[in-house]
């Protein structure tokens, strides 16, 4: 091995390096996992690591004698006066829910002012993601905008240009709508090889929220914007960054929305408090946070982040622009990279289905590395270009598995292999990787994330 | 009884447009914006300049710029990566020439923005909404003309005698070196665009064989820290203990090393300083090593962090941080002398 390839930390400083020929071919001979362990000490260890301390309760702990001596002698808050209302005004997690929190990559950004967390995927369920969950990316740091003195102007190819505060806009027509958030860099860091080790680095900037606002063409038709001529918008935000980035009027008209309320509560200032654009189906650039300004023109912008960023690198050297809507894509979030699993026997393999092209279809999931296919089943509510939580039955007889899940939407398309997406793309294009998600099982229990 | 129905909304809209414009569907709500708001906020400019706000700047006057706004993150002559991604770099006088810049497609070296970029407005918008990293928006129209004929100059595209204005900016743009390097001709840009790949929903017997052609190492397990530390201790899996020195429980962090260390990143300094190592300045463990046997380490880091300074980490400069109140002041420096924990 070089010694190069030994320094600890991250396998890539990604995404546009590359593991080395000699390092594959060593990984291919020695194989990723050989150790078979005991799966009852390890999850004692691990539950005994993050409880400090507190007896090792399980129903795996075989109890001799009479029983569990959890249910023989009653925990303490069974025999005790609890807290009071309000105590906390607004709520918190458990305590015992430390472990999932967004997360960032170590050595991806040197700056954490323009960086990446994620979303703790492995951990969640359904197709919502709690607000303090929702994955971050800013490009220029995150800031508290007083709404007070937040405004929205509408100017350009528009009959009146116009101008709105937050009384305003709170006074308009509203929706509420859920959509999926995925960053067009999401699974960026594998376009090359495996680089991470879990589904919250893999696939953890993605979110599926609610949001309440005011459809963008409202208030397009409120300052009469030229119906013949205004091609395009731009939305701009209003924190350092002044993110700006180019939408399609097509769009803009359909289903692109000014939202302020996410889950039912105002959006956090991570996610754009007061005001941040909804551009359903797109990746999350385009909803641009913190929005203080649309613009209709009759052509692109061009904007920072649509030829200095957002270009995906084709094989011929060309640069794909204004790449913006988010394929069919799937990845079963537990079992996932990272994971254990208990011992043999029944599991729920759960995972989440998206497209930005619409409704999911059907989900199918591979347990054999994708020779054979099994129909999964899809919970409601199904969505447009929302979050789709599939489930499937599954009875791991111990042996070694490779585990994958495959997203059809409503236009008939189908997730692309690895193999079928590095065809068209290569392996550099950094965004838009909506390929097929393995995860190994060893026979120690051991979930791996591998590509075949 | 037709007739009256019809025209009762026209009634109403008489009514309202007493109050309001005529135009106003939504009564009450919004209002026209002036001349003068539109234009401190309509700041983009265009690939065909339109937005573009008159002026000039030269290649020597954006170079003192540089060496006091701008070299501290992306290096004196634009190639450093320590901070960002090398904003110079990896482009040829044939690539001026062609518009097209050949390193892109031969793959292997970085990607520097000036093999990517290929509208010099895009420079110009960006230097002037978001530059500098810690005071965006604060140059003027000239200054962003200099600055970015001094990263021109750098690029190779304009010669070190240079003036960039509003004038000769078309021209540079026929320079631009990866010019004719963008296409739109792909599937993800329009609403009812083509997918690129057509996979199949085979069910059974799809292939005959699986080979496992990535995978990561035992020893990148622990990269992303222990993820037994990053599932749930409870539930159908548990994380897979990868650090094994993590099995020992760790004290918590007093709350007043998280008070100090919320403070650091509120006032910007996580923007230089990493908490272990540097960044643009010295990580916060380094400063805390290296000052910890002295007898006035409060007072003195306390004044060093206010007045700024430069010389003893290097060369890169650190500001005064007027920000921050005396108690802050006080708290950081207490932190540091106290080993700078998290």
């Amino acid at each position: 091995m070089n010694p190069d390839d030994r320094q600890p930390g991250r396998v890539r400083k990604a995404p546009e390096n590359f593991l080395g020929a000699e390092f594959v071919r060593e990984l291919g001979r020695d194989g990723v996992n050989a150790e078979r362990r005991n799966f009852l000490r390890k999850s004692f260890l691990a539950a005994g690591a993050a409880l400090a301390g507190a007896p090792l309760a399980s129903a795996l702990a075989a109890s001799p004698g009479a029983g569990d001596p959890d249910i023989l002698n009653l925990p303490p808050w069974s025999k005790m006066l609890g807290q009071p209302v309000a105590a906390r005004p607004y709520g918190l997690p458990s305590g015992y829910e430390a472990n999932l929190v967004r997360r960032q990559s170590p050595g991806l950004t040197s700056v954490p002012q323009a960086s990446v967390s994620f979303a703790p995927l492995q951990g969640l369920f359904g197709i919502i993601t709690p607000s303090g969950l929702h994955f971050e990316r800013h490009h220029q740091g995150w800031v508290d905008v007083d709404p007070a003195r937040h405004r929205l102007m509408i100017n350009g190819l528009v009959k009146r240009p116009r101008v709105y505060t937050m009384d305003d806009l709170m006074r308009l027509p509203s929706v509420s709508r859920i959509h999926f958030l995925e960053c067009g860099a999401n699974t960026g860091m594998e376009w090359g090889n495996v680089a991470v080790p879990t589904v919250q680095y893999t696939h953890g900037m993605l979110s599926g929220s609610e949001f309440t606002g005011v459809l963008l063409s409202t208030l397009l038709e409120d300052a009469g914007f030229d119906r013949v001529k205004g091609k395009y918008i731009l939305a701009e935000g209003a924190d350092g960054s002044g993110m700006t980035r180019t939408i399609a009027m097509e769009r803009a008209l359909d289903d692109v929305m000014v939202a302020y309320g996410m889950n039912g509560e105002m959006l956090r200032p991570e996610n754009g408090y007061p005001l941040r654009l909804v551009v359903p189906g797109v990746q999350g650039v385009s909803w641009v946070k913190w929005l203080r300004r649309i613009e209709v023109g009759d052509q692109p912008y061009g904007t920072k982040d649509e030829t200095s960023h957002y270009v995906d690198l084709m094989p011929d050297g060309m640069l794909r622009q204004y790449t913006s809507i988010q394929e069919a894509k799937s990845v079963i979030t537990s079992p996932s990279g990272g994971q254990v699993l208990l011992n043999k026997g029944f599991y729920n393999l759960t995972g989440l289905a998206w497209s930005g092209r619409g409704r999911i279809r059907k989900v199918d999931v591979s347990f054999d590395g994708g020779k054979n296919w099994r129909t999964a089943r899809l919970e409601n509510p199904v969505l447009p270009k929302a979050l789709t939580r599939f489930n499937i039955d599954w009875v791991w007889d111990g042996s070694p598995a490779i585990l994958q899940s495959r997203a059809v939407d409503e236009t008939g398309y189908v997730q692309p292999t690895y193999a079928q997406l590095r065809a068209v793309r290569g392996t550099r294009s950094i965004y838009h990787n909506n390929a097929i998600q393995s995860w190994q099982v060893a026979a120690s229990g051991d979930v791996a994330n591998v590509q075949v | 009884m037709r007739a009256l129905l019809l025209s009762m909304p026209v009634v109403l809209m008489l009514a309202v447009g007493l109050a309001f414009p005529a135009h106003a569907q939504f009564a009450g709500v919004g209002r026209d914006a002036t001349d003068a708001e539109v234009k401190a906020w309509d700041i983009d400019v265009r690939p065909d300049f339109k937005g573009l706000p008159p002026g000039s700047g030269s290649v020597s006057a954006g170079e003192q710029l540089w060496t006091g706004k701008c070299a501290s993150c992306h290096g004196d002559f634009g190639d450093d990566n320590h901070v960002f991604t090398p904003l110079v770099g990896n482009t040829t006088a044939e690539d001026i020439k062609t518009g097209r810049v050949a390193a892109l497609k031969a793959g292997g070296s970085a990607r520097t923005t000036f093999t990517k970029v290929n509208t010099v407005s895009t420079l110009w918008d960006y230097i002037h909404r978001a530059m500098p990293w810690d005071a965006p928006k604060s140059l003027s129209s000239d200054n962003v003309y200099a600055v970015l004929a001094y990263l021109l100059n750098l690029a190779e595209v304009v010669p070190a005698d240079y003036v960039l204005s509003d004038r000769n900016i078309a021209e540079v743009q026929a320079r631009m070196p990866n010019r004719n390097g963008m296409t739109r001709a792909h599937g993800l840009w329009e609403v009812n665009g083509k997918p690129d790949t057509q996979n199949q929903a085979c069910m059974k017997d799809c292939q005959a064989e699986v080979k496992i052609s990535s995978a990561l190492p035992d020893y990148a397990l622990n990269a992303h820290g222990n993820l037994a530390d990053q599932n749930r201790t409870f539930g159908a899996v548990r994380g897979r203990v990868t650090d094994p020195k993590a099995a020992a429980s760790k004290p918590a962090a007093a709350p007043a090393n998280a008070v100090v260390t919320a403070l650091l990143g509120a006032r910007g300094c996580t923007g230089c300083h990493g908490m272990e190592t540097k960044i643009i300045g010295p990580g916060f463990k380094e400063v805390a090593g290296k000052y910890q046997t002295r007898a006035d380490v409060k007072a003195y880091l306390a004044d060093k962090i206010a007045k700024g300074g430069s010389g003893v980490w290097g060369s890169a400069a650190m500001p005064p941080q007027a920000q921050l109140s005396k108690s802050e002041l006080e708290s950081i420096a207490a932190w540091l002398a106290a080993g700078a924990q998290p």
